[in-house]
């Protein structure tokens, strides 16, 4: 084992006291963080769950809804702050712009894991559920949503990544989160604001990867050849 | 001028034919024609008696799977009337003529993520009765068809045989003690032992209905004659749509009919041959 030097003995001098001194401003901007990925994947589930199992029902509508929500996804980020920060009542406030925009590249991961999940449920326990008497709604709720759910939250898992990576350029319009450290890092050439602003957005992304993995995987399907 | 000659006294079948409230199930002028104008199915008229048990034999694509569909409206005809106990399913409302109903398929369609004991008591649960009383009718269920209760309730789909996944499947169908079974080639993923076992538990199961005043209407695909044969009161030969016979067991085994001689003579074919040498 090497024992640490001089230099890297002033490293993490260095750091402490950038802790110290920022330690109020990490926690402020990691909430502010936290809160804007959140929002959106709120909305995001919210809108891509119902509309994910409502193409299922309605199959012509599959191709048309995916397609746009595919467009929105590949829209540079920088780009689409962009246009949205002259609407009216959307640009008077930088948070509502992050919010609509992340919910935006959320929105295709759950809407296209609902619809594959959905679909991808058994044909043979599909037609069973119809010939029991359910109802679309008993079918949907005790047998499809069930055994989609791991593929649903796979789509909100990567959601999440997504969203917590490209809140950091919310930045970029005021909206705040832990992209504010970064840009300011980036424009006075100081790595240690570009690290203390991407070292807590990565950790939010594991963070979040690692619970999802976790339900996800208690939300499987009991059986040796379901993954 | 001679006497006309009198009228010959209807069959039961015929009398059933007619006055189609004796019938459990009845299929009057039946056709499906497909969008692409194809015909799945032509002119299907038959009778089922209460308490009967009707194969329905042919090839694949003959139209068999369709025509048991169209009992519980998981197929509809393109023309043609289908009635239960006299009633055209058309105007019932398709969940209560549904879960008056067993349905047992191939693949058995248990549902992956529940126990056996959920997957038995569905119908019940989604007719919304009381759970207080789904202990016992799991105990008594899985016994009829064969299961030890204590060993099977709590387990999974996947962690069953072929044959007890089939058993569930018959158990959950009878849940709700409907007078109708609708069975589409129940056994025909199973080994020929483990068929011939299931042969022997449902046909015992049939009969201890029956003696009890329970009896089931079944209707039965299958492609094997001799599960038609062991099982059936009646054996209806569908090919390309149409009916080529209607025929108790022993006269279907003998009958002169082209379509019925060659579906028989494609059966034991090897025990011919070893016959013959």
């Amino acid at each position: 084992m090497v024992a640490p030097g001089p230099a890297s003995g002033l490293l993490v001098l260095v750091a402490e006291s950038f802790l110290r001194q920022h330690s109020a401003e990490i926690l402020t901007l990691t909430l502010e963080h936290l809160w804007l990925t959140g929002s959106a994947l709120l909305f995001a589930a919210a809108l891509g769950i119902p509309l994910g199992i409502l193409l299922t029902r309605y199959g012509g509508l599959a191709r048309p809804v995916l397609t746009v929500a595919n467009i929105i996804q590949t829209i540079p980020s920088l780009a689409l702050f962009g246009f949205l920060l002259p609407l009216p009542w959307l640009g008077e406030r930088a948070s509502r712009i992050a919010i609509v925009a992340l919910t935006g590249y959320a929105l295709l991961p759950i809407l296209r894991n609902t619809y594959v999940g959905i679909r991808g449920v058994e044909p043979a326990v599909v037609d069973v559920a119809h010939a029991l008497g359910m109802t679309g709604f008993q079918r949907l709720c005790k047998v499809e949503l069930p055994l989609a759910a791991s593929v649903i939250l796979a789509g909100l898992r990567t959601a999440t990544v997504t969203a917590v990576g490209i809140a950091t350029i919310a930045a970029a319009v005021g909206a705040g989160g832990l992209g504010e450290f970064i840009f300011r890092g980036v424009a006075s050439v100081d790595n240690r604001l570009v690290l203390a602003g991407a070292i807590p957005a990565a950790l939010l992304a594991l963070g979040a990867d690692t619970l999802l993995g976790w339900l996800e995987s208690r939300c499987k399907v009991p059986g040796p050849d379901r993954r | 001028m001679t006497e006309a000659a009198p009228l010959p006294r209807p069959t039961l079948r015929e009398a059933c034919e007619v006055h189609h409230l004796a019938a459990a199930i009845e299929f009057a002028g039946v056709s499906l024609q497909l969008p692409d104008g194809r015909s799945l199915l032509e002119n299907i008229t038959l009778a089922l008696e209460a308490g009967t048990v009707t194969a329905l034999l042919g090839r694949s694509g003959s139209g068999k799977t369709t025509l048991l569909r169209m009992v519980n409206r998981l197929a509809v005809p393109t023309s043609g009337t289908v009635r239960v106990h006299g009633d055209d399913v058309a105007g019932k409302s398709v969940v209560q003529l549904r879960r008056g109903m067993g349905y047992v398929i191939q693949d058995t369609g248990l549902f992956p993520h529940m126990t056996v004991a959920r997957n038995v008591t569905m119908v019940p649960e989604l007719a919304g009765r009381s759970r207080r009383g789904f202990a016992e009718q799991v105990r008594q269920l899985l016994t009829a068809v064969g299961l030890e209760p204590s060993r099977f309730s709590q387990r999974y789909p996947h962690q069953l045989s072929g044959g007890q996944r089939q058993r569930v499947g018959l158990a959950r169908a009878l849940a709700a003690e409907p007078p109708i079974l609708l069975m589409d080639e129940p056994f025909g993923a199973l080994d020929p032992l483990t068929r011939a076992e299931m042969q022997d538990m449902l046909r015992g199961l049939l009969a201890r209905l029956r003696d009890r005043g329970e009896a089931k209407t079944v209707l039965l695909v299958t492609h094997d004659l001799d599960e038609a044969m062991y099982l059936a009161d009646r054996i209806v030969l569908l090919a390309e749509g149409r009916v080529e016979a209607n025929l108790a067991p022993g006269d279907f085994l003998h009958a002169r009919e082209h379509a019925v001689a060659e579906y028989v003579c494609a059966f034991h074919r090897g025990e011919r041959r070893v016959g013959a040498s």
